[in-house]
């Protein structure tokens, strides 16, 4: 259990808002922005999406042929391992359930690893990205997403720590195993789960 | 991105001593403290501080280490005092020497220093922090020739660690206020300023703002530096 601090009272819990997982403040209209490489600068004309490894068919869509699939809104709360939340965001995309209905999983699939334009890397369960759980995203709050937030687009897994959704995603690889991402490598929880604090290896 | 080396160790919660406060800046305050698990850091690396309240309410923040990794049982945090900031405020206006807090670390394979190969440093305003650590390692190994340190501050009342930046292997950049005698006109980064600061075949770390982040990779860009060379990190909220 955790040890009192001394002197320390903490701030404005009694209205605490019940969306907050433990350990999480809001960032209210803030959304920091954190990422370990340089901002890429992608093009939409020669952007592409593709969904690899344990699939009957291996796809690649652009910007036009990903559009055209019916899009899909998500209106929640996302949180960072890094303790800020943000509280009522939507975000609107493609559902990786209609993208993974093309591709189709084989059996044996049971994890992706989603890849960037950049080479970062995450890894997650296949069952945390299907099941109206995670999606490709290219607006937010109806705008489009701002290349340091992802754009032109980012994976969406609003149920994980945000690090899990990998912005200038360019891929989903599905394999029969788990493998460590970029920051899963680097000491960070496999699976992110924000509301049981899954933060660090260990945990 | 290059692949990273083998997964480091969990970590887990640890009780740490408050050894040591002192005042860097009217703003930013070090903190030594002594840790019961003793585990040397990589230069680089960020220690998790939470402080818990009576009824089991618990804050937690992660702050850079900036001591060089001399002494597998004590660190130093450097901690810029935020207006707003639940947890900063707190260990600047409340935390004493011989108090306790819970810590956790050290964390990150990425955003660290090997000690062996050259590595340029460019920091913004408190983002000089996790950077002191690699200038300290350098010059503990007597190996100074390795690392060069430019840090970018608005006046000379924000530098942190200024008695350590005067001499080789460091740059200070002012961009609105210099001390009497700066040859260099204020004014913000150019190309020229990280020209001169660049080591041959170096990787290039930066920490700072996001905005600061984006305006020095784009001006390493305009230096023939590629983005595989670049690792970053950044702190501050974006609208």
């Amino acid at each position: 259990m955790a040890k009192l601090t001394r002197g320390f009272a903490g701030r404005g819990r009694a209205e605490r808002d019940p969306r907050l997982p433990p350990g999480q403040y809001d960032a209210g209209r803030d959304w920091p922005v954190l990422t370990a490489e340089a901002t890429p600068r992608l093009a939409t004309d020669t952007w592409t999406f593709a969904v690899t490894g344990l699939v009957q068919r291996p796809t690649t869509w652009t910007w036009d042929e990903i559009h055209a699939l019916p899009t899909s809104t998500y209106r929640g709360d996302i949180h960072c391992v890094t303790t800020w939340s943000k509280l009522g965001i939507t975000f609107t995309g493609v559902s990786i359930d209609s993208l993974l209905a093309v591709a189709e999983p084989r059996p044996t699939a049971s994890y992706v690893m989603a890849t960037s334009h950049t080479g970062y890397t995450t890894n997650l369960p296949l069952e945390d990205v299907t099941g109206g759980q995670a999606w490709v995203v290219w607006e937010v709050d109806g705008q489009a997403l701002p290349v340091e937030h992802g754009g032109p687009a980012r994976l969406l897994v609003p149920h994980l720590y945000f690090w899990k959704s990998a912005k200038w995603v360019s891929a989903l690889r599905l394999l029969d195993h788990d493998e460590p991402g970029f920051w899963e490598q680097n000491g960070y929880h496999d699976r992110g789960d924000p509301w049981l604090e899954q933060r660090y290896q260990g945990d | 991105m290059p692949s990273s080396p083998p997964r480091p160790r969990a970590t887990s919660w640890q009780p740490a001593e408050v050894i040591g406060i002192t005042d860097e800046t009217k703003r930013a305050k070090t903190f030594r403290l002594r840790l019961s698990d003793r585990q040397a850091h990589l230069a680089g690396q960020h220690y998790v501080v939470r402080l818990t309240a009576p009824d089991g309410y618990t804050a937690s923040r992660s702050y850079s280490v900036a001591s060089a990794p001399d002494d597998p049982a004590e660190i130093e945090l450097t901690v810029e005092r935020l207006p707003d900031g639940e947890v900063s405020t707190f260990l600047h206006d409340e935390l004493r020497v011989g108090d306790e807090l819970e810590v956790r670390g050290p964390i990150g394979g990425w955003f660290v220093w090997d000690g062996a190969s050259p590595a340029t440093l460019i920091g913004g305003g408190s983002g000089v922090v996790p950077l002191m650590a690699m200038l300290r390692l350098a010059r503990l190994q007597a190996r100074p020739e390795l690392v060069h340190l430019l840090v970018s501050v608005r006046a000379p009342e924000d530098l942190l660690f200024a008695d350590e930046l005067g001499g080789d292997g460091a740059t200070v950049v002012y961009t609105r206020a210099a001390p009497p005698a700066t040859v260099r006109p204020v004014g913000r980064l150019t190309s020229a300023d990280l020209a001169a600061v660049l080591l041959p075949g170096a990787t290039v770390y930066i920490c700072g703002s996001s905005g600061f982040a984006d305006r020095v990779t784009d001006l390493l860009g305009q230096n023939g530096v590629p983005a595989d060379r670049i690792r970053v990190e950044r702190f501050g909220p974006t609208g």
